[in-house]
């Protein structure tokens, strides 16, 4: 426990090797349990077991067989980038070439400037280097993208891509829906410091948020009716120029577009609103994850 | 893990010497202190002259060689607190470095300057030092490295509290200065009010004077087996407090 409220309290998960398992939580819960995993922090109950290792007892052999990324961490102002990777190449038992290394995170351009000099895109960069450094079977990423722009981070989960191609396993903490959506094969979700759920997105979007929504613009007047009377439909709402259609089930927008077809709707906009995780994060939690 | 700690070490000697400021800091300002006062009062500090207060003539270097001690500590303290606060320390501790190695590495590098002040002092006022100086050089050396990490310990115990890096430095300076002026460099212990003796044999500074004013003098280190014993007294106490109360982030 950490001050009075507990930061993780009921938190069972196993990561699967050559996965993407991201933990999407308000923060703190879920660097909570990553410090833990890494063997930063001691738990105060329970167990947590890293490549057959504890990361209290065990911990300097677990640090040799993973990477670690921390949100928020900086490294000394004027040390070089070429410095830092050589630093941290000579910490471990065994380390990759240095140099192919700042080539493929692309800080080839960069590799004698200072730490400070870099931009907040180069810095995430230098930490993924030096995650990787060891050749680590199990990568831990925390906020991995907190703060960047749209294009360095699109970047960067090429870069996370990258690393599960290699085979290696990759961990990763995120309030971003969208990045734990398009990046994790399998997420779990953690509210108020225990696991609501865990699955694959697409498997959670389905499990939780079964309603579909369609956007019809029409001017048939004959139209709601013809819609509402669709099977699995719950409303139509809208003016004389766009419906939108609620209702439960995949097969809703096979059913609108047959409506629309069997009985001859002019049709002049169609849309689908699917639900994503975002959605999901507020039925299983009830509030959205900034809050 | 040796190889670690003098990769770091090197590493940390120079990104220290990238900061010009942190440089002048520590080696200039106790070179230039003696380099100064050494052409203000000119042959007086060679003779001894009983006209110029003791701390300026004979113990003049000993001035300058506490000055290169307080600026190790405030110069660790500084760094600890930023470094911490910065997360450097957190993620050098996700390695499998050992914890105390970050911290080692640091103390070296601290000795490491110490070590250069004190010959750049020599070199720089040669003709300054008091005329019947016949210093033991290796020995007054060793007298500096040990007082200085007998203090560094006292500066980490001040670094696991300090709550941001932006109160380091200030209570740095108001925790180890005044000690300056009761150490005994100043105003003879002996000379002072009983009630300020007092204060002066409680502070550990006092130790330190008396320990490199003998070696100086070419007293033998059995001579200053009090001030020795008081000072490991210090080193351990202060790095027993430091392991229970420091914080890494």
């Amino acid at each position: 426990m950490y001050g009075p409220t507990v930061a993780v309290d009921d938190v069972s998960f196993e990561v699967v090797a050559g996965e993407i398992f991201g933990l999407i939580g308000p923060n703190g819960a879920g660097k909570t349990t990553m410090e833990c995993v890494e063997g930063l922090r001691t738990l105060d109950g329970g167990e947590v077991t890293v490549l057959g290792l504890s990361p209290t007892r065990d911990n300097y052999r677990l640090q040799d067989r993973i990477g670690v990324q921390l949100q928020e961490a900086q490294l000394q102002k004027r040390i070089k980038v070429r410095e830092a990777v050589d630093l941290w190449a000579s910490l471990y038992r065994t380390s990759v070439d240095p140099d192919r290394l700042i080539e493929q995170l692309g800080l080839t351009d960069k590799r004698d400037a200072w730490f400070m000099t870099l931009s907040g895109g180069q810095k995430q960069r230098l930490f993924i280097a030096l995650a990787l450094i060891n050749d680590p079977e199990l990568v831990f990423l925390d906020e991995l993208t907190t703060g960047l722009d749209p294009q360095a981070r699109r970047a960067i989960w090429d870069l996370v891509r990258g690393i599960r191609q290699r085979g290696k396993t990759v961990f990763l903490t995120t309030h971003l829906m969208e990045e734990a959506e398009r990046l994790c094969d399998r997420v779990a979700i953690i509210d108020h410091g225990r696991i609501v759920d865990i699955g694959a997105p697409g498997e959670l979007v389905r499990r939780h948020c079964r309603e579909r929504t369609v956007i019809v613009g029409t001017s048939d007047p004959m139209a709601p009716d013809r819609f509402r009377a669709i099977p699995g439909v719950t409303s139509v709402i809208g003016d004389t120029t766009h419906l939108t259609i609620r209702g439960e089930g995949e097969d809703l927008v096979t059913r609108v577009i047959q409506c629309v077809a069997t009985h001859g709707i002019a049709v002049t906009d169609f849309r689908t609103e699917v639900p994503t995780l975002e959605d999901v994060f507020l039925t299983l939690t009830g509030h959205t994850i900034r809050d | 893990m040796l190889r670690g700690l003098l990769t770091l070490t090197c590493l940390e000697i120079k990104i220290f010497v990238r900061e010009p400021l942190g440089l002048f800091g520590t080696v200039g300002v106790p070179v230039l202190v003696f380099v100064l006062f050494g052409r203000l009062i000119g042959q007086r500090v060679r003779q001894g002259a009983p006209e110029m207060p003791r701390v300026l003539t004979a113990d003049l270097p000993i001035l300058v060689s506490i000055l290169i001690v307080l600026s190790a500590v405030m110069s660790l303290v500084t760094v600890v607190a930023i470094y911490r606060e910065g997360g450097i320390l957190k993620r050098l501790r996700a390695t499998p470095l050992r914890p105390h190695t970050i911290l080692i590495a640091h103390v070296a590098v601290k000795l490491v300057f110490a070590v250069l002040t004190l010959l750049a002092m020599v070199l720089a006022g040669r003709r300054y030092l008091p005329a019947d100086a016949d210093v033991p050089w290796v020995s007054f050396a060793l007298a500096l490295l040990f007082t200085t990490v007998c203090l560094i310990s006292l500066g980490f115990v001040l670094a696991s509290v300090v709550p941001t890096a932006r109160f380091a430095q200030p209570v740095g300076t108001l925790v180890f200065y005044p000690m300056l002026g009761l150490c005994g460099l100043f105003v003879p212990v002996a000379a002072m009010p009983a009630s300020l003796q007092l204060v002066s044999k409680a502070l550990p500074l006092t130790y330190a004077v008396s320990l490199l004013r003998g070696i100086w003098r070419g007293d033998g280190w059995l001579a200053h087996l009090g001030d020795v014993g008081i000072l490991v007294m210090v080193l351990v106490g202060a790095t027993a407090l430091t392991v229970r109360v420091f914080r890494w982030s």
